[in-house]
């Protein structure tokens, strides 16, 4: 695991230093939600209808923003070619990467909720924390899938504009867990929320397990 | 009997597409040898160290370093590599004590600030450890690449054109580096278009075009110059 947390809080360092990756996630994600906030005006029913879908939009377009900046860190300079060199196994360079794409996205979410919890009249209480595991769970599939994503998109021309192409199909089924897992939370009705969280986990461990398997061919020139 | 080539390849091909870039590469470098491979861009020179540095997985072939697979055992091969290339693989948002640092972490080596320090004062830049590379001449990532790539102490070292950029001084110390290396018997694969630089501590030569060895040679040996000669006026040698 050392060379894993080595990528981790290299990741780090270079994150407080330049804040780019952060800045831009968070900024995205909180406007995202201030122009939904100003483009609806519902009822508390309908709000309760609307507002996951915001909420999960703010975030998967936050993560592909900050997944793009991830890339062009290791891409600048061929870096990720150096991580190569070293005596790890691609998998455990992949796991690296994950956790840091995880730990950025999760910093961003700290914000991004709430100021979601604020926009839509909720309270910091349970609900709050039953959103926050949701998030996390959705997080962990996003960033897993994510991650190589923007590996295999760094060897194409059009990087920036590839990763969304290929990234947003995939994690349509983890979005739409995601929001109606919200959703069952803001109405109250938790009685089969269950099968959503099964699913976001079931995406995660999939997307995790064949992703470390594959990641070999992702780098491969 | 032991094993002593420290690198090994057997018909190496490598095809990008439609696009051969090695077409049969076979070469034995002892240990303690420094070799060159001069060649023309695209002759496969780039291709052949990316292979022996596991970055490229070969079409087809077999290559060793010190006796072990690279494809069977690549993580073990990359403990006794050090490969620089036209990039020098650092971050520019962190400074040379930190990138030296995270690579030493890298290859298991929590206390290597000692080594670290010695490798600064080694390539001229223990004034500039503190400031982030980003703020680096090309010639100052060089050499703090140049110290990437002797963190770990590997015994085989891939120099890929490593005199791109540099200027005299730089070439100078990249020279008493490379005198250093071969003195403590380590064995160097160097790359370059640069004749006089190739050919001044190497003990063999070779010239690749298309994807194949077409010459080799004792680097002592006048007829290298004679071949390259006629390789760049007319193409293959005779």
């Amino acid at each position: 695991m050392k060379p894993v947390a080595a990528i981790v809080f290299k990741d780090i360092v270079i994150e407080m230093r330049s804040k780019e990756s952060l800045s831009s996630t968070t900024m995205f994600g909180v406007l995202v939600l201030v122009i939904f906030n100003f483009a609806f005006e519902p009822s508390s029913l309908e709000r309760a209808l609307i507002a996951p879908g915001t909420l999960w939009v703010a975030i998967s377009f936050a993560a592909i923003l900050g997944l793009n900046r991830s890339l062009a860190m290791e891409t600048d300079n061929d870096c990720l070619q150096g991580l190569l060199l070293a005596p790890l196994s691609r998998g455990d360079i992949y796991l690296g990467k994950v956790a840091s794409n995880f730990t950025f996205m999760i910093i961003a979410e700290l914000v991004i909720l709430p100021v979601f919890v604020i926009f839509n009249n909720l309270k910091f209480n349970v609900q709050f924390l039953e959103i926050a595991a949701i998030a996390a769970l959705a997080t962990l599939a996003i960033a897993s899938v994510g991650t190589i994503l923007s590996t295999i998109s760094a060897n194409t021309r059009m990087k920036e504009v590839m990763l969304p192409v290929l990234q947003i199909p995939l994690t349509v089924p983890v979005v739409i867990a995601a929001v109606d897992a919200t959703g069952r939370v803001l109405t109250g009705e938790t009685a089969e929320i269950s099968s959503w969280l099964y699913l976001l986990a079931g995406f995660s461990i999939v997307y995790l397990t064949v992703s470390y398997l594959v990641f070999e061919f992702a780098v491969e020139e | 009997m032991a094993n002593t080539l420290a690198l090994e390849s057997e018909d190496i091909r490598k095809t990008f597409g439609h696009f051969i870039a090695l077409s049969g590469l076979t070469l034995s470098v002892k240990r303690g040898e420094f070799l060159t491979l001069f060649g023309r861009n695209g002759a496969g020179k780039t291709t052949f160290l990316k292979i022996a540095a596991t970055l490229v997985r070969p079409t087809h072939g077999k290559l060793r370093i010190e006796g072990i697979d690279i494809h069977q055992e690549p993580e073990r091969v990359r403990r006794h590599i050090g490969f620089l290339s036209h990039n020098t693989y650092l971050y520019r948002d962190l400074n040379p004590v930190e990138n030296l640092r995270f690579f030493g972490r890298l290859y298991g080596m929590p206390d290597s600030e000692d080594r670290i320090q010695k490798l600064l004062e080694r390539v001229g830049l223990e004034r500039r450890a503190s400031d982030p590379t980003r703020a680096f001449s090309r010639g100052l990532h060089q050499r703090l690449g140049l110290a990437r790539v002797m963190l770990h102490d590997p015994s085989v070292m891939l120099l890929d054109e490593p005199y791109t950029g540099l200027d005299a001084n730089a070439v100078e110390m990249l020279n008493q580096m490379l005198d250093e290396a071969v003195a403590q018997g380590k064995t160097v694969v160097l790359t370059t278009h640069d004749l006089e630089q190739g050919l001044r501590a190497a003990t063999r030569a070779a010239i690749i075009d298309r994807g194949k060895i077409v010459f080799a040679g004792d680097a002592k040996d006048p007829g290298i110059r004679e071949a390259y000669g006629q390789y760049v006026r007319m193409g293959v040698p005779r």
